[in-house]
């Protein structure tokens, strides 16, 4: 019997999800946009999520299980609103990147590794973003903002509590 | 006179009157040697990629020419061409502006290197933390398509031919062409173990399968273009055609230079302005994060032809495949990171060990127990907590980790290990003896 989690989705992602699957040669290799449909739709890949892909890609829980558990950037907790993630590797480090996470703390008021207690703000330390020429880099939602310097961080700061104040931000296509 | 950029790659990327429409790229003679192509004998494109000499942008240099004719084509299976848009190797972020700036010389080398390969269907794997990569991505592969140049019937040649566009979930290991596979596959991205999972006979859905780099995939329009025999007059022999260079840290011009035929210190003094004011440099990764550290002060020993030898220093490495080789590391990923006298070297390596921690797949014991173990080692080290045995044992445990992995990802927390503290021994033995926190404050490179 189908799990009624599909309703939740939005329309969009039902369709985009239904044009995925017969692109790839075998189901199951659709599995990886499927979650990501979901995650951008949602913002958390819950276990009615998984319960729904199992069926619709005619796959064993394990088999969706040990890919969300794998992969770092699928969420079995729910993602904020504004979604921070700051390069912590060498090159970002070597420019300040610690003290630009210690400053970003400090000015959301939210701990490295979490979400904030509001659910708006996700500050987290991503591993090499590959914009090392122009580090410190983060990623925040879908944008690269480039040379953070730890004395000029209000615009940065600014915009990410636009976007946490704000709506849900638009999500990625697949 | 200064060394300057040999722009093939990269010719359009920055000009502020080009974009990444599919009218760009038309306007700069797009597609036409795809167009030609697909009127050739597919081996004979194969066999122009060969005598170019092109090596894998990747990391690892292995001949593409070479790596197409492993492909096995007898097996009746339909093969599949996977291009590698991973890049996550710290420091490398040349595939990035390929991609983003670019987009439609990436699809051109695709569908000329699928033609030439009887592949019936592409794929892009780019990592999750380029979004927007994917979405110019799949709007140019869509623009390609209604001209005729990605799908079906391309050029009207009868060939048909579809690319799909893949996003990872951030994990490193992807980067790793069997972890990827898996990975598209839909399953935990374990790298396979070679024999008998080699891509070329049992790759994905266990057919025939090439991986290449986007940067290796690009360079295949160009020697369609100039054609083998000038393609190879550029860089040296067994080093041909241009690379990408990405230097990051300290520089005075941090950035990607496409260059052939240059010394490392033609990169670091003309293109990239030189180190810091009032500052020396100290050491650097030449090729990507895993690659082994070179001490900017360290002589290297060359043989000339009548066999008398001769002492040369880093700024005299030929920088390509075979001169940084030379030099005892690797030209890897491209992906150069310069420190100078301002960094405490042990949390240089900290850092990155503990960026190999994060990454290791968990398949194989020795890189999944021993990166963890050298994360903490370096990193108690870094906080004043070392204790006397912890050097020789970092030492010695990172040499059980390369080589003994079903992937050489092992060597990633191996090489690092072995090579800082090789070169920095004094440094590290003193950090270790004073076992204080942040001897060299001004900039901390890990968490506190």
């Amino acid at each position: 019997m189908a799990n009624s989690f599909g309703n939740k989705l939005k329309p969009e992602t039902l369709a985009e999800i239904e044009k995925i699957i017969p692109r790839y040669p075998q189901k199951r290799s659709a599995l990886m946009p499927v979650l990501q449909a979901i995650q951008d739709d949602q913002r958390v890949i819950s276990n009615d999520a998984i319960e729904w892909v199992v069926e619709k890609l005619d796959l064993q829980p394990i088999n969706v299980l040990e890919v969300v558990s794998f992969f770092p950037n699928y969420r079995q907790k729910p993602i904020g609103k504004c979604w921070v993630r700051v390069c912590r590797t060498l090159s970002c480090a070597l420019h300040g990147a610690y003290k630009v996470v210690d400053i970003l703390e400090k000015e959301l008021g939210c701990k490295m590794g979490t979400t904030s207690e509001d659910g708006s703000i996700t500050l987290e330390y991503a591993e090499c973003l590959a914009a090392c020429g122009t580090g410190p880099g983060a990623l925040i939602d879908e944008d690269l903002f480039e040379n953070l310097k730890p004395d000029d961080l209000g615009p940065v700061i600014a915009e990410i509590k636009k976007r946490a104040a704000g709506g849900v931000p638009t999500p990625t296509k697949g | 006179m200064a060394a300057k950029e040999t722009r093939i790659l990269l010719k359009h990327a920055d000009d502020p009157n080009y974009s990444t429409s599919i009218d760009s790229y038309l306007a700069v003679g797009g597609y036409k040697m795809l167009e030609q192509a697909v009127t050739m004998k597919p081996e004979l494109i194969r066999a122009e990629v060969k005598a170019a000499g092109l090596r894998g942008r990747g990391g690892a240099g292995f001949p593409c020419g070479v790596k197409w004719d492993l492909v096995d084509r007898k097996s009746g299976k339909p093969i599949y061409l996977i291009c590698n848009c991973d890049e996550s190797e710290p420091g490398t972020f040349k595939d990035r502006q390929l991609v983003h700036k670019d987009p439609h010389q990436l699809i051109e080398g695709i569908m000329i290197s699928a033609y030439a390969n009887n592949v019936a269907l592409a794929f892009i794997y780019i990592r999750e933390e380029m979004p927007k990569g994917a979405r110019i991505l799949r709007q140019a592969i869509e623009e390609a398509r209604a001209k005729g140049y990605v799908g079906e019937n391309i050029c009207g040649s009868g060939y048909s031919c579809d690319i799909i566009v893949h996003r990872g979930a951030g994990a490193y290991i992807c980067g790793e062409e069997t972890g990827l596979i898996e990975s598209l596959e839909g399953k935990r991205a374990y790298p396979r173990i070679k024999p008998p999972y080699f891509p070329a006979v049992l790759g994905l859905y266990n057919c025939p399968t090439i991986v290449n780099n986007v940067e290796t995939l690009c360079n295949v329009v160009h020697i369609c273009r100039m054609g083998s025999v000038e393609y190879a007059k550029i860089g040296r022999p067994n080093n041909t055609g241009t690379r990408i260079w990405c230097v990051s840290g300290h520089v005075q011009r941090p950035g990607y230079y496409e260059v052939a035929g240059i010394t490392m210190g033609e990169l670091l003094y003309d293109l990239c302005g030189g180190p810091l004011p009032g500052r020396k440099f100290k050491a650097i990764v030449p090729g990507g994060g895993s690659m082994k550290i070179l001490r900017y002060d360290e002589r290297f020993k060359g043989k000339n032809p009548d066999g008398s030898e001769y002492e040369y220093g880093v700024d005299d490495i030929p920088l390509d495949f075979d001169g940084v080789a030379a030099a005892g590391s690797m030209s890897g990923s491209a992906g150069m990171m310069v420190m100078d006298d301002s960094v405490d070297i042990m949390e240089a390596l900290a850092n990155l060990v503990g960026f190999y921690s994060h990454e290791s797949c968990g398949q194989c014991t020795p890189c999944r127990e021993g990166s963890l173990w050298a994360k903490k080692i370096t990193w108690r080290m870094c906080r004043g907590d070392a204790r006397e045995q912890d050097l020789d044992t970092l030492v010695s445990m990172a040499g059980n980790i390369g080589g003994r992995t079903v992937c050489p990802m092992g060597f990633s927390t191996t090489w690092p290990v072995q090579s800082y503290v090789g070169k920095f021994r004094e440094e590290i033995e003193a950090k270790v003896r004073e076992n204080k926190v942040g001897m060299r404050g001004d900039i901390r490179l890990i968490e506190k």
